[in-house]
């Protein structure tokens, strides 16, 4: 008993405290992580708030964009007019999404919304490997997977641009939202379609601006995940791991999708360094999804989630 | 016509308004005229609430026309009728509720701002408004957390924020007290009188629509059965049979 305990409350943190260096690198590693996931439940967040819609197809949107980008640079296209034709893609895709699957179910039940989003998940899994084909493809845009040390701590390049890039992100969108006309529209939106259409505000420009951002955002986590881990379908079940960082951050807040990401990514890391060991490993693996039910339990609208307030 | 100014603002022309086999307006016509504060009355099911879902371009009438300020805009949509200058508020109350009072205000400001927000706020400043309604204590508070006579206050003030020419008003006194309700007489005469907002208003207090209105339009199973000056149409024995005589409360 005492044995465990001690395995439990005193020994990882002897072993953190006895290997700085180490315990840095894990850290690192898990922001790096989470980072990763807080760019798939940004896209999330974005549509969520937006309107109103869980968007099950963030996830393959991610492979698509992913896909996209990848085949056209198999074909010889140069990177930089490759993710230009990408963006194009993406953007053209949310103008589609908004004609053929948003406009016709204006004002329908939120479930019959992502039941939908479902539908166009299947849609771009197929469409995505009728155009591209099945294989796993590797993504190269130039930046080596390699690492460098500072001050004894070992940095992977790939994983420190991508953490750079998201953080730029973030930060544009942030401002974006919390700053400009397009940003305070989309947020008036999220709230009431009816008061929004009233004082000026086109829903149809503004879903269409919002599924765009959501697309791009969508790249740069392809770009990210594939450079990390190859483009395969598999890309698109990423989205389930999102799930628990909305959970923790709340569906409706950008810092919650970035701050829920870094929690669980840091989190899952040193569980399974520190306290894997006592129960045989493979804590990565559930940590996310156990932290989310406790969450669900104790503070269903998240870290930063809006307090959901009804009157009876 | 007898409101202050004979221009009409608004002209509704002919307009009905179907769902499927279902008859909403049949071929009203109607002018709100500058300046004036016009009461639209009638029973329930009457299709007040449809007429103006049908200015305010959330409905499109199937025949007939709505010129306002001389131009055609009877298939406008909502947000390009928000643009011409006509502003509304709901039957239900649709505020921002997860935004604080402020930044409704703020937001209803949207159409007219150019630049960033915090020039915009500095140089327009929603204080007018807030003090003008008195609803300083209340400012910060999220939207959705107020009383819903408070709530309908706020709803005017957005509609307010967009400096609008043409004020369509749902039942702007429903469910209120009666303290609440001269509060909210006193705001509309307010608007009409300082900033010369034409209001038009649909309400079921008759002691109200009497006291604060310039002119009367009365509808009935769709159709307009009367329109004209208060103390006439409370004398019209079609709007008695209809209306007047039939106890609401």
């Amino acid at each position: 008993m005492t044995e465990l305990l001690y395995g439990i409350a005193v020994a990882p943190f002897k072993d953190m405290a006895g290997s700085p260096a180490f315990f840095a690198e894990v850290l690192i590693g898990g922001v790096f992580a989470g980072l990763m996931y807080s760019l798939v439940a940004l896209g999330f967040v974005l549509i969520f708030k937006a309107s109103g819609v869980f968007n099950f197809a963030q996830g393959a949107m991610v492979l698509f964009a992913a896909l996209t980008l990848v085949g056209l640079i198999e074909r010889g296209v140069p990177v930089a007019l490759a993710l230009v034709l990408t963006t194009a893609v993406m953007v053209a895709l949310a103008w589609v999404i908004e004609r053929v699957v948003l406009r016709p179910l204006v004002n329908q039940e939120h479930i019959i919304l992502f039941m939908a989003t479902i539908g166009l998940t299947f849609f771009l899994e197929g469409f995505g490997e009728m155009v591209w084909g099945a294989n796993v493809k590797k993504l190269d845009i130039g930046i080596p997977d390699r690492s460098f040390i500072v001050a004894g701590i070992q940095i992977n390049q790939l994983e420190l641009s991508a953490a750079v890039t998201s953080a730029v992100l973030v930060a544009v969108l942030a401002v974006f939202f919390q700053r400009t006309r397009i940003g305070r529209a989309l947020r008036a939106v999220a709230d009431d379609h009816e008061a929004a259409l009233s004082i000026g505000i086109p829903l149809k420009t503004i879903w269409m601006i919002v599924w765009s951002v959501a697309g791009i955002v969508a790249i740069v986590a392809g770009i990210m995940w594939g450079a990390k881990s190859g483009v395969q379908f598999s890309l698109s079940l990423i989205a389930l791991k999102s799930l628990p960082v909305l959970i923790l951050g709340g569906f409706t807040s950008v810092p919650g999708a970035i701050v829920g990401g870094l929690i669980i990514g840091v989190g899952e890391k040193m569980g399974e360094v520190y306290w894997g060991p006592l129960v045989g490993g493979a804590i990565e693996n559930w940590f996310a999804y156990v932290l989310a039910l406790a969450f669900l339990l104790f503070r269903p609208q998240g870290l930063f989630g809006e307090k959901i307030i009804e009157r009876v | 016509m007898t409101g202050p100014d004979a221009r009409p603002l608004l002209e509704v022309a002919g307009v009905s308004v179907r769902f499927g086999a279902l008859v909403a307006l049949n071929q009203v016509s109607l002018e709100i005229c500058d300046g004036e504060i016009l009461a639209i009355i009638g029973p329930n099911g009457a299709g007040k609430t449809t007429l103006l879902n049908a200015i305010s371009g959330f409905y499109h009438p199937y025949e007939g026309r709505i010129v306002f300020d001389g131009k055609d805009r009877t298939h406008l949509k909502p947000p390009d009728v928000a643009a011409l200058g006509i502003a509304r508020t709901f039957q239900n109350v649709a505020l921002f509720k997860g935004m604080s009072v402020l930044d409704n205000l703020m937001t209803g400001r949207l159409l007219k701002m150019k630049g960033s927000f915090v020039l915009e706020a500095l140089y327009w400043g929603p204080a007018r408004i807030i003090d003008f309604l008195e609803i300083q204590a209340i400012r910060k508070t999220a939207a959705g957390r107020l009383p819903y006579g408070l709530q309908k206050r706020v709803e005017l003030g957005r509609a307010l924020a967009a400096e609008p020419e043409l004020l369509l008003l749902d039942e702007p006194m429903a469910g209120m007290n009666v303290e609440e309700k001269e509060d909210m007489c006193r705001f509309i005469l307010d608007v009409n009188g300082e900033f010369g907002t034409t209001i038009a208003l649909i309400e079921h207090d008759m002691g109200v629509v009497m006291d604060i209105s310039d002119r009367v339009a009365v509808l009935d199973y769709g159709r307009k059965i009367a329109d004209g000056a208060p103390e006439q149409v409370r004398k019209d024995p079609a709007v008695r049979d209809a209306y007047l005589g039939v106890s609401h409360d």
